[in-house]
């Protein structure tokens, strides 16, 4: 039944960083050549690109990209969906490949952000004539954020934190102890955005911005891309054994989104899908919890990585506090998380994200990731969650040579 | 005496001011906002509910970073009202410190002023302050 496996056989990414020299076609199309140069393959070995960005996405990206690689008249899909956008789009260039329409293609996400800020920008018009008049599905007459609860992003992840905490009794410094590890094992990730050590003092003294968590406890903004090339099993049996050596499996890729609960009416549920898509994931690959040499998990808050723990089943259920406290996420650890530094360190370019954190536990399962690498890792888990809401899970394989 | 007009609509004004809910008349589903079909199970039959104005919290956050216009630190907080509903609003009354805030913490809504119009028209807002019994 191999039939339906589909294999990495190259992979790329851009270090995080501010390039205001370049523009998102630059970064996504330094990381398709990088990936084809890694895969020994070129534009012209793809018959589907999948293209995943957040802030140009109604530009033609993928088009865009392809005037720069190759126009080789292949299908293109742009793709948005939320912060899964970049792994949605891995999941699109996957089922082409398993409908049969091609045997390899190209996944690339791509993110020019620059300094925008954790609140984004808000409008204001002066100078009319105020008058109350009720609009929108909620008959409101004034803004509602803020008035009635905040339901910005910061506050979304501290509220479904300290709503695990009120339950579970988590401590303002096990949410700290997250974002003190994930800095720490950024300091060896030559491709993360910060490479900068904090104290657990320090994280906790820094300014808050939305309780629990502080400053170094979000994540920032930043430009990047990453891409992989994906081939089916048929494929991959006629290519170098040195292609063939260093291929990873995808043992699992899901998509879910946020079923009906009864607080969505007022939040977002960041759980329940997470858990939906754990599941299946685990059942697909086969494999459990347990199995997981490393995983690269959603932290685009310090909140959020513990209550990913709990929802990926990497702990006892209510156990998400111990955990961190145990040292099991560390990069010694027995599950090590976020050996990247995390969005919280390396950086959360929207659209690639999702492709970023492949590039990294398929690195690991390579043995390539130098400094940073987990000895021995052999099956891998990459996570990522986008508000609205939309989950994505993939499991890799190291290639049983 | 000055007109008043509520916030949001599923705010009702009057001698006890109360949340009112759009619910599901199949799955009892309960929405504030307006509804093409139900999340729940895709009927599109809604009737209305009056939701009780006490509750206990279920999640909250101290917002200290928030656009210029906002007046900071404030509370926002997750209420599960008693006999169903959850509700986001802010809590008032309460020192913005983690520590007041304990599990399941009981609380009661209350209403005020958020402002006024060019014709006069006040905004009224709510929110969540401790219950008496419980203060
Ligand atoms: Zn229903």
């Amino acid at each position: 039944m191999s039939g339906g496996d589909v294999w990495i056989v190259g992979t790329d990414m851009t270090k995080v960083a501010r390039y205001p020299d370049k523009d998102v076609v630059d970064l996504g199309s330094q990381v398709a050549f990088g990936a084809f140069e890694d895969a020994s393959m070129t534009i012209d070995d793809v018959q589907v690109l999948a293209v995943g960005n957040a802030y140009e996405s109604n530009s033609g990206i993928a088009q865009r990209i392809q005037k720069q690689i190759g126009q080789t008249g292949i299908p293109a899909y742009n793709v948005f969906n939320a912060c899964a956008t970049g792994a949605t789009a891995v999941r699109t260039v996957i089922m082409a490949i398993r409908a049969g329409e091609a045997d390899a293609g190209l996944a690339i996400g791509a993110e020019q952000m620059g300094k925008m800020g954790l609140l984004g920008g808000a409008a204001e018009n002066k100078g009319e004539r105020k008058v109350y008049s009720p609009k929108g599905r909620y008959g409101s007459v004034l803004p509602i954020e803020g008035n009635l609860g905040t339901g910005l992003m910061p506050g979304v992840f501290a509220q479904a934190g300290m709503e695990y905490a009120l339950a579970h009794g988590v401590t303002r410094e096990q949410f700290a102890k997250v974002a003190e590890k994930n800095h720490r094992h950024s300091a060896l990730n030559p491709l993360a955005q910060y490479q900068k050590v904090f104290t657990l003092q320090e994280i906790l003294d820094a300014e808050e911005i939305s309780y629990p968590n502080t400053l170094p406890m979000c994540c920032p903004t930043g430009d990047g891309a990453a891409s992989v090339i994906i081939v089916s099993a048929a494929k991959l049996a006629t290519l170098d054994p040195d292609v063939r050596r260093r291929a990873v499996k995808i043992s699992a890729s899901v998509l879910t989104t946020d079923p009906w609960t009864e607080s969505d009416l007022v939040q977002p549920d960041v759980n329940t899908l997470t858990r939906q898509a754990a599941a299946k994931a685990y059942e697909v690959a086969g494999v459990g919890p347990d199995d997981l040499d490393l995983v690269e998990l959603h932290d685009c808050f310090a909140s959020a990585e513990l209550l990913h723990y709990d929802n990926l089943g990497l702990c006892e259920p209510g156990g998400a506090g111990d955990f961190i406290d145990s040292g099991a996420p560390t990069r010694d650890g027995s599950i090590p998380v976020n050996v990247s530094g995390g969005l919280l360190s390396k950086g959360h370019p929207i659209g690639s994200t999702g492709v970023a954190n492949l590039y990294e536990v398929a690195t690991h399962l390579r043995g390539e990731a130098g400094d940073r690498q987990v000895e021995g890792a052999r099956v891998g888990l990459a996570h990522v969650i986008g508000l609205g809401s939309a989950c994505a899970i993939h499991i890799l394989e190291k290639a049983a040579v | 005496m000055s007109t008043q007009i509520p916030i949001v609509d599923y705010l009702v004004l009057g001698p006890v001011p109360h949340l009112r809910a759009h619910q599901c008349t199949h799955c009892a589903a309960l929405y504030f906002d307006r509804r093409n079909g139900c999340a729940r199970c895709g009927r599109r039959e809604f009737g209305t509910k009056d939701l009780a104005t006490t509750g206990t919290v279920r999640a909250f956050t101290i917002v200290r970073r928030a656009s210029a216009n906002l007046k900071t630190p404030y509370i926002s907080a997750i209420v599960d009202l008693d006999g169903g509903g959850v509700v986001k609003a802010n809590l008032v009354d309460i020192p913005a410190e983690a520590a007041t805030i304990t599990p399941g913490l009981p609380v009661e809504l209350t209403t005020w002023v958020a402002g006024t119009d060019d014709d006069g028209t006040e905004a009224v807002s709510f929110g969540f302050k401790r219950t008496a019994a419980a203060a």
